[in-house]
């Protein structure tokens, strides 16, 4: 039998393009998915209006040697089979080994006025700053926790928005211990340092949160919290996110076992790539976030493995080791203030997809019982965003991994062979 | 890179040009604040721009549902907001 063994890679970001340029070194046949038109994920996301990074184009050129299905979304999965949807249709597509590198999305957590059009997640509005989302001269206020708060007022400084200030919850105490212990990462040291000084003029306030999005139509102005009191300030915008909880939908699905232990779930990986399912490997932030290093090194871990080169693989763990440890320094800084699990007051709005307040849930009690009498997490987003918000808030999680994975079709769903929704 | 090409389409039937390469989103953006309306005519617009909180669908071409931060602008196109 000599087939060439088929490798699936889901997500085109740092840790799948890592994993495809590992994986096509061996002479694989690959195949990578991404439901965005164009490869990257969100840290390399394409910009209409700069050019990417080099490191950037350098990743993605990996594409050239596999079958590269952008705009594509995985429904649904079965006995080593993906359903997946394009625009123009739907089909099925089998592997000898999958390679998960699904990524994060944003920590969104209710507060009142966040519906207001005008406030975005802070790596959301960089996202629609890189599709050319008119910023040029908008007041904008950053706010949330992370390293990514400084991420995306850089970019969108760098997008005409005037940044009017970074409103960080850690204390400054945790923000200038973790920056004291930069050192050990020199790499990092150097891209901290150049954020700063792209920032140089914008204020970075810490032990800072946003209470309040106000405006009638849309967002006008903010209240913010700080140890000198409350502000109120005028703003179009408001990006704030609170860190990066896992993708974690595509690898439910399939069986993999996630961690026991952390607050957001994340899948369980050893060093090596594997999950508790075989031929199913996962790179990157599904197995906890890590960020950009992480993601590389771990996707051409995983992109040897599936191809079958433990020793190459192996090779690689102490660069992931090191990697893993300053995610972990990062995680410590950055944890919440437990003052901002209580911003959502009984009228707050949590579910955005069904408009169910605070008041809603309690009325309705926790769990499945809330879900049925409320519809919260039952919309489109399918509980992406309050499933994550009411974890965070210490409430059960009205998200349970079902079928489809994202909204599809009813001709995709009816094309299904391998499928049976319930 | 090429000179970037201007892209039209129609968002609730007003003409609308954006920059080749934009989304859907911000062809929407140039016309309203308002991506769709909420289950209690709240107006929403785009939260997440990655395709996770489906606040930004609208309506491309009949049809409905459509992630506009998902979706690259097209000659042509005929978007409606959901409101």
């Amino acid at each position: 039998m000599t087939e060439t063994r088929h490798i699936v890679i889901v997500g085109a970001g740092p840790a799948g393009l890592a994993a495809a340029r590992a994986a096509t070194s061996h002479g694989a046949r690959v195949s990578v998915i991404d439901a965005q038109p164009a490869a990257g994920g969100q840290v390399w996301r394409h910009d209409v209006a700069h050019a990417s990074k080099r490191a950037a184009r350098v990743a993605i050129a990996a594409l050239e040697r596999v079958e590269w299905l952008a705009g594509h979304t995985v429904i649904a999965a079965t006995g080593q089979t993906l359903l997946v949807e394009s625009r123009d249709g739907a089909f099925d597509i089998g592997y000898d080994a999958l390679i998960l590198a699904t990524g994060a999305r944003e920590l969104l957590l209710p507060f009142p006025g966040w519906t207001l059009p005008g406030v975005t997640g802070a790596g959301g509005l960089q996202a629609l700053a890189k599709q050319g989302w008119p910023l040029a001269g908008k007041r904008v206020i950053v706010a949330g926790s992370g390293p990514l708060l400084l991420a995306s007022a850089a970019s969108l400084r760098a997008h005409g928005a005037q940044v009017l200030g970074v409103y960080e919850q850690a204390s400054r105490h945790a923000v200038t211990t973790f920056a004291a212990r930069l050192w050990r990462w020199p790499q990092r040291a150097v891209q901290a340092l150049a954020l700063r000084t792209r920032l140089a003029s914008v204020p970075y306030r810490c032990a800072s949160h946003v209470r309040a999005a106000l405006g009638d139509d849309r967002l006008e102005a903010v209240e913010i919290v700080s140890p000198h009191g409350v502000t109120r300030i005028a703003c179009n915008y408001l990006a704030i996110g609170y860190g990066l909880v896992p993708n974690t939908g595509l690898a439910e699905l399939l069986g993999c076992a996630l961690q026991v232990g952390p607050t957001h779930p994340a899948v369980q990986v050893d060093a090596l790539g594997r999950t508790s399912v075989a031929n199913v490997y996962a790179a990157g932030e599904i197995g906890g976030i890590g960020g950009l290093a992480c993601a590389r090194i771990e996707g051409t871990i995983a992109g040897h493995m599936a191809a079958g080169d433990s020793e190459t693989a192996a090779a690689c763990l102490p660069r992931r080791a090191r990697a893993r440890r300053f995610a972990t320094a990062l995680a410590h800084t950055f944890t919440l203030d437990p003052r901002l699990h209580a911003l959502a007051t009984p009228d707050t709005i949590v579910c955005r997809c069904e408009d169910v307040t605070l008041a809603d849930l309690a009325a309705a009690g926790d769990g499945r019982g809330a879900r049925l009498a409320t519809r919260c997490g039952m919309g489109a987003c399918q509980g992406r965003i309050c499933g994550s918000a009411l974890t965070e808030l210490g409430h059960a999680s009205p998200r349970g991994v079902r079928l489809p994975l994202f909204p599809a079709r009813l001709d995709t769903l009816a094309s299904t062979s391998t499928t049976t929704f319930p | 890179m090429s000179a970037p090409k201007s892209i039209r389409l129609s968002v609730n039937g007003q003409p609308v040009e954006v920059p080749s390469g934009t989304s859907v989103a911000v062809a929407v953006a140039q016309a309203t604040s308002v991506f769709r309306r909420s289950r209690h005519g709240q107006p929403r617009a785009p939260l997440c721009g990655m395709g996770m909180c489906f606040e930004c669908r609208v309506n491309i071409d009949g049809r409905a549902h459509v992630r506009a931060c998902m979706t690259p602008a097209r000659d042509g196109m005929q978007v409606r907001s959901d409101d």
